[in-house]
């Protein structure tokens, strides 16, 4: 092998040489980030974690005023059909008197239906009101037990130590009776 | 380096002398006619399954398949890999029923699949499979041509291998061989005596595209199929290869070439 | 032999770390500067690579256990599930499986090398002996691995492998039991070799840095088996060794993907893939390849105990090698009559391997038992005598002498 040596000579070695090194050291670095890659993405959702992550709730079983809780990626996801009087209620609010101002036409787009995570904005309790026998809070909405925040029947913080409005997740109507909860 | 090059190749011929080997006395344990081998679009590095024949393959399993073997570890949105789209994918899903619940009451119950929904198991348990099918459990068939010698191949050939009754050949092999009382005879199965009967007859299946269902044309079909259930990682897994493979060529090459000139002033 | 003066950092964060933890200069030392034979050939590439298969063994381990889970019931789908539907689980389970093999092939090619070239003679028997050491562990770690999947092969596989300790005078049931944590392979068996599965590579690492110490304490031997002696006999470990190990990984690499990607169940059996049944045996029940030597070993003996003795014993006496080799020369080189007897026991362990493959029955048990008896013979026959009968060749001075010299051109390419 050694009889085989570069015909460049010294003159040409040093930029070969270089040129050399550049390329391994740039070619590993390269091939070691790529072969890191897919170890890194094993530890994101698996396939039929994602295949849960988009869900589809039949409204049609909902009557005016009743709620259901539904679970979406662990979460509870509280469905609730409102009466006239709690929309009026709703609407009626000015922003001034909201903690986190928030028109309820953003929160509830088809007034009759509200959609939202049922997770306390304070600490993550779960807040009461989904049940009939459930304490409501002063505002008729949502009470969480816990501390004591009070929501109204747009799932506005009204009063208490939660500093936000119950987030509202991304969904849409596929018909008139059915959403699709958490499409991208 | 030529020294180890050359005990490599030997070392190599050794190893695969000796696996071979293994191989040749699995297959060879039982005798019978060797595997057919058609050719399979999955074959080789640049191997893809076929979209059309898996479509026809699901359709054999569905109709033909499904009400004995489970394929386990599988979901109807797996089906999506096969090419039909994610509303199809719901209408097949949906005429499929699941066990779901308990509900409010306490009651289990049934209800249409969706596609993140786990294949239907033909039976609730294996003492009902059992009892159904004259003492022997149906096997799972989503990791069938991984789980035998021979693979598809195996597949293929035992779907194909049904006789009438004993061949003359097999006499001249063992000639106390008798087909026990509720056995079929198949000349790729250990023993030749298999508990399924045979299954593929002419037109058994009838094809949405319109492909005459013959035996070959089935067995060829379903067997795509299983190959997919069992590998659906197959073609992202080739293609990978194939970039890694050119990546590391590259890489070595370069690397040799460094290493040679480092080593020019050592000599 | 000149020892070089150690580094100054100019880095001050460096230098911070280097004046109260000399890591830094550790590295330089044993890692840049090393002062490595000149003359070591390819067949020395095989120790770094061994040690690399064993980090990216490591490596893909870990992700593989944050979605593998221990328990008869699920232990078959959740491999299912890596496979299915956990990002690129396909490729990490199918590394883990094949770099085993790698990782075995690389060792046996280090341990027929350091036979060949006499590197287990003084001063580096403890070196040699706690490569012995690594070897055992990593086939114990490697058969508890092979269970952890709860095919078919695994399950039988564990009640056929843990059953050797049964014959075992008056404790053998109870050990078994023990082992066990029940009346047979079941639950609890799968959950503990989990856990020393996880174990035991981290002691193998632990021991690839003892290995490492006392390989830098004694330095590499070479082809030629002559100590170095001056400062002409060697090369510093990086670029000249880096570099060529670099190359080798490359290579190493190139075939691994190939399995990895276009063969990645060939050092498989198919029957693995149907999940344990403990109420049916396999026709067939063949250990993975790099057990299969000794495998025929364990077949050779007609009495059971015998076997599992003689099985372990084949191992254990190269731990005797340092003692057992007589001969004043340490390289194969300058051996006549010992080359042909290490390519004898070469063909011998192969022939082995290929009857570890076949079914324990009819020429097959007879040949293993003479194959066993040459490997037996070969360590405590053969070698204590050659030492004495044997006449050797001129060894050279040193090491550039033998390299000016023209000698030895292979070594130095």
């Amino acid at each position: 092998m050694s009889q085989a040596a570069n015909p460049a000579g010294n003159d040409g070695g040093t930029t070969r040489r270089d040129f050399l090194l550049y390329a391994s050291a740039g070619l590993g670095a390269v091939g070691t980030a790529l072969a890191v890659w897919p170890f890194l993405d094993s530890m994101n959702p698996a396939k039929d974690v994602m295949a849960l992550a988009v869900i589809e709730v039949d409204l049609s079983p909902i009557a005016v005023g009743q709620a259901i809780t539904v679970t979406w990626r662990g979460k509870p996801v509280f469905v609730r059909h409102r009466t006239q009087d709690e929309i009026d209620q709703a609407r009626s609010v000015s922003m001034s008197a909201l903690k986190d101002p928030q028109p309820d036409e953003e929160r509830a787009p088809r007034p009759e239906w509200l959609v939202q995570i049922g997770i306390c904005t304070h600490l993550g309790c779960i807040p009461k009101g989904q049940k009939p026998s459930d304490p409501k809070g002063d505002y008729n909405g949502w009470f969480c037990v816990c501390h004591g925040s009070h929501y109204d029947t747009s799932g506005r913080i009204r009063k208490g130590p939660a500093p936000t409005n119950m987030v509202v997740p991304q969904y849409a109507f596929l018909d008139d009776t059915t959403i699709q909860i958490g499409e991208e | 380096m030529k020294t180890l090059i050359r005990i490599s190749t030997a070392a190599a011929l050794a190893a695969g002398l000796s696996l071979g080997g293994t191989a040749a006395q699995a297959a060879g344990g039982h005798g019978g006619p060797e595997l057919m081998h058609p050719s399979w679009s999955f074959e080789g590095i640049y191997g893809r399954y076929n979209e059309d024949q898996l479509k026809r393959g699901w359709e054999v399993y569905a109709q033909v398949c499904a009400s004995c073997h489970p394929l386990d570890y599988m979901h109807y949105r797996n089906l999506e890999g096969l090419g039909y789209t994610e509303d199809e994918v719901k209408e097949i899903a949906a005429q499929f029923e699941v066990r779901d619940g308990p509900d409010e009451w306490g009651e289990m119950f049934t209800r249409p699949a969706t596609p993140p929904d786990a294949f239907a198991e033909p039976y609730e348990n294996d003492a009902l499979a059992k009892l159904a099918n004259g003492g022997v459990v149906p096997p799972n068939l989503s990791v069938m041509t991984r789980a035998r010698d021979g693979g598809a191949d195996y597949v293929y050939s035992l779907m194909l291998g049904y006789e009438g009754g004993v061949p003359e050949w097999v006499h001249e092999e063992d000639p106390d061989f008798a087909l026990p009382p509720g056995k079929s005879f198949n000349a790729y199965f250990p023993g030749y005596a298999i508990s399924m009967p045979e299954q593929l007859f002419e037109g058994a299946v009838t094809y949405s595209d319109g492909t005459e269902a013959t035996p070959e044309q089935m067995a060829k079909d379903v067997t795509a199929f299983l190959q997919w259930a069992a590998e659906p990682e197959l073609e992202d897994r080739k293609e990978l290869g194939r970039y890694t493979l050119l990546f590391l060529i590259v890489f070595t090459g370069v690397l040799y070439a460094y290493k040679r000139e480092i080593w020019k002033d050592a000599h | 032999m000149s020892s070089t003066p150690n580094p100054v950092w100019s880095n001050r964060a460096i230098k911070w770390v280097d004046r109260r933890m000399p890591i830094f200069t550790l590295m330089y030392n044993e890692l840049v500067v090393y002062p490595a034979p000149r003359n070591l050939n390819y067949w020395w590439n095989f120790g770094s690579l061994a040690g690399i298969a064993l980090v990216i063994l490591i490596f893909s381990g870990i992700f593989l256990a944050m979605y593998y889970v221990p328990h008869e019931d699920m232990a078959f789908a959740s491999i299912e599930r890596i496979m299915r539907d956990v990002n690129y689980g396909w490729l990490i389970r199918f590394i883990h499986m094949n770099t085993v093999s790698l990782f075995f092939l690389c060792v046996y090619i280090h341990i027929f090398r350091g036979m060949y070239y006499g590197s287990y003679k003084a001063p580096r028997e403890l070196l040699w002996g706690i490569g012995v050491i690594i070897y055992l562990v990593m086939v114990g770690t490697a058969f508890l691995g092979y269970v952890l999947p709860w095919g078919q092969m695994s399950f039988w596989a564990a009640t056929v492998i843990t059953s050797l300790v049964t014959p075992i005078p008056w404790v053998g049931e109870d050990l078994a039991i023990w082992l066990w944590g029940g009346f047979g392979v079941n639950n609890a068996t799968l959950q503990r070799f989990f856990s020393l599965h996880y174990l035991f590579p981290m002691v193998i690492f632990a021991l690839v840095f003892l290995h490492l110490w006392a390989l830098h304490t004694t330095k590499s031997n070479n082809p030629l088996g002559v100590e170095v002696k001056k400062k002409a006999d060697t090369l510093p470990f990086h670029p000249y060794y880096t570099m060529k190990d670099a190359f080798g990984l490359g290579v190493a690499l190139i075939a691994l993907a190939f399995f990895v990607f276009f063969a990645p169940n060939y050092f498989n059996h198919a029957i693995n893939y149907v999940q344990a049944d403990p109420m049916v045996t396999p026709e067939h029940i063949v250990p993975e390849w790099y057990f299969l030597p000794f495998y025929a070993i364990l077949r050779a003996v007609p009495d059971k105990l015998g076997g599992v003795v003689l099985m372990f014993l084949s191992i254990a006496i190269w731990l005797a090698l340092p003692w057992l080799d007589t001969s004043k020369v340490r390289s194969g080189r300058f051996r006549p009559l010992f080359k042909w007897f290490f390519w004898l026991l070469v063909i011998d362990f192969c022939i082995l391997t290929w009857l570890g493959a076949m079914p324990a029955e009819g020429a097959y048990v007879t040949m293993g038992q003479w194959a066993t008896a040459y490997y037996f013979a070969h360590f405590i026959l053969i070698l204590p005598l050659l030492g004495w009968f044997e006449k050797t060749k001129p060894v050279p001075e040193s090491i550039s002498a033998a390299v000016t010299a023209g000698h030895d051109k292979e070594a130095a390419a």
